[in-house]
């Protein structure tokens, strides 16, 4: 898909974010609305699944270490036609194959359930190495959240990704730069985290996050004998004006004056 | 009950006999693999071996992610730092989804000795009783944990397999292992004695005490303390009304709780747990550690008399 046609489907990716989390009266629409073109992108162009087949054990794997981003990632799989639009209206709801965060027991398209912080890309570093070590060509996708490597498994997970080559393995990181107490420099800043990524050993390429020309070309870069680490700059609560860049919209829901507000705004 | 191997060890040689036969086998360690056993396995198949460094949280989730590609992971270290450090992993990455993980611990229990509470878990048994669907075995001796480390491969799901440190008393007799079945090893009618792990052939040799001066006990294995065999633990307790639990763990959250809540509310029988106090435990040799926590044969024995 060219990115002209992407940047459509993100466009109502962020539409549904906003319905989902609207109808549901809570979730996490700044921390979705930020990943959406790195999770459009690769389960477009990146991701040798089926949506027929789900299960299929030669299936390319997507771990969404920042399991609050559900909005996004059930978007996402709808548009790829993996679940029905009409489940949006039961997230968060009782008896809901969509939880508050992912589980893979209930949708078809998770690989792993994850909400936890940190503990995504642990699983898929296993995941890829369980491919390599069985000749497999599988290739293995994480997305984690920029607070999220505050957690300490995230630098064990690094360093195991590292140890074993795993270059089919790539890890982004949605750099948007707040999480729930503030910005992240002041609750507890990261430093320079591209030196850090680079010290532990990736391939890293630093790009912005809502460019989808620049997140396609880092998805294609080649990599080899080390882990591919793409930190995307990019914009909490990014297409809707009111929640650009603000910490309150980490995990509020918009009433029912701020959804009509912001679809008008994700308009095509 | 002559030779003496630990479960650990067991468990360690039962590995490398079944990655000869199953190839879907791999194992994960953290920097202990010298001491879990795993050690093993890793000259055997050093390509199916991985070492996670100190990391237990990290192997945890690497499992979680290899046995969604088909393999059958399992994961060693020290129950302390599974069962303890790791648990909000294997609670949310491995049980919540329910992966096909074998959490494999040593060191558990007081039986540690010289290393001292800090190394010692009491507690490993209640935290995975706690995970929803979580299947939890204390092998009671290393014929047992062999049969059980065979046993995980073809079971599917999550599980926890408590081991130790220490070499204790081979059963001579070769009993059925079936996950969810306990074993019943002797049969009296004065109590019904529930035990696991090493505090099964104390509880032997104090049933061996006790029939000296008349008394008999019927002794229960429970290798399985999750699913817990609801069947046995009523129908003994009904035929003895006197039961007792003897494990090595906290008398809170472990096989005591696990057979209480078996009893509650059904049947009308004496109750007393033996384990530890809700108290760490502490340096020295294990033996010597056993008995300050009043868990050898003659010790049981005494405990159980009082209950006549």
């Amino acid at each position: 898909m060219n990115t002209i046609e992407l940047s459509k489907v993100c466009r109502q990716v962020r539409r549904d974010i906003i319905e989902m989390t609207a109808n549901a009266g809570s979730g996490h629409p700044g921390g979705s609305l930020s990943a959406v073109e790195l999770m459009t992108s690769v389960f477009f162009n990146h991701m040798r699944v089926d949506p027929q087949n789900p299960d299929a054990p030669d299936r390319d794997r997507f771990v969404l270490s920042k399991g609050h981003a559900a909005p996004c990632y059930y978007a996402v799989l709808a548009e790829r036609g993996f679940i029905s639009r009409d489940e949006f209206k039961n997230f968060r709801q009782l008896h809901s194959i969509l939880q508050g965060h992912p589980d893979c027991k209930k949708v078809p398209g998770v690989d792993a359930s994850t909400g936890s912080l940190g503990q995504g890309c642990s699983i898929a570093v296993g995941m890829a190495l369980g491919a390599k070590i069985q000749g497999k060509d599988t290739k293995v996708f994480a997305l984690l959240g920029d607070g999220e490597c505050q957690e300490g498994q995230i630098w064990e997970a690094f360093m195991a990704a590292a140890h074993h080559k795993l270059d089919n393995l790539t890890v982004m990181i949605d750099n948007n730069g707040l999480q729930i107490d503030g910005p992240n420099d002041e609750v507890m800043s990261l430093g320079d985290l591209p030196a850090k990524l680079r010290a532990f050993g990736f391939e890293l390429f630093e790009i912005d996050g809502h460019d989808l020309d620049a997140v396609e070309a880092a998805l294609s870069a080649p990599v080899s004998g080390k882990p591919k680490c793409i930190l995307a700059h990019t914009v909490k609560g990014k297409g809707v004006s009111f929640m650009e860049n603000q910490v309150g919209w980490h995990g509020k829901a918009p009433n029912a004056e701020q959804r009509l507000q912001a679809l008008k705004e994700l308009e095509d | 009950m002559s030779e003496k191997i630990a479960t650990r060890e067991a468990y360690g040689k039962a590995l490398v006999e079944l990655g000869a036969v199953n190839d879907k086998v791999v194992v994960l360690d953290a920097d202990l693999a010298g001491a879990t056993m795993t050690k093993h396995f890793k000259a055997a198949y050093p390509d199916r071996f991985f070492d996670c460094g100190i990391a237990e949280a990290n192997m945890m989730n690497i499992g979680a992610g290899l046995s969604t590609m088909g393999l059958i992971p399992y994961c060693s270290t020290f129950a302390l730092f599974g069962a303890g450090r790791a648990y909000e992993q294997i609670r949310n990455s491995i049980a919540y989804p329910k992966f096909n993980v074998k959490i494999c611990c040593s060191h558990a229990g007081v039986s540690v000795g010289e290393d001292g509470g800090s190394h010692q878990s009491i507690e490993d048994i209640g935290l995975m009783r706690l995970v929803p669907g979580m299947t939890v075995i204390v092998p009671a001796d290393a014929k047992e944990a062999r049969k059980a480390t065979f046993a995980l491969a073809e079971f599917q799901g999550p599980a926890y397999m408590r081991l130790a440190r220490l070499a204790t008393p081979v059963f001579e007799e070769d009993y059925p292992f079936e996950i969810g079945k306990a074993n019943v090893l002797r049969e009296g009618k004065d109590a019904a004695v529930f035990a696991c792990g090493l505090m099964v052939s104390e509880t032997l040799a104090a049933a061996e005490l006790l029939s000296a001066e008349g008394i008999e006990i019927s002794v229960i294995n429970v290798h399985t303390i999750k699913p817990i065999d609801e069947a046995c633990v009523t129908e003994y307790a009904v035929k003895c009304g006197n039961v007792v639990t003897v494990e090595e763990h906290s008398v809170i959250g472990g096989l005591g709780d696990a057979v209480a809540d078996v009893l509650m509310g059904k049947v009308n029988c004496k109750f007393l747990k033996i384990g530890i106090n809700d108290q760490f435990g502490q340096s020295g040799k294990a033996a010597d550690v056993l008995r300050e926590y009043g868990l050898t044969a003659d010790q049981i024995a005494a405990k159980i008399k009082e209950t006549l």
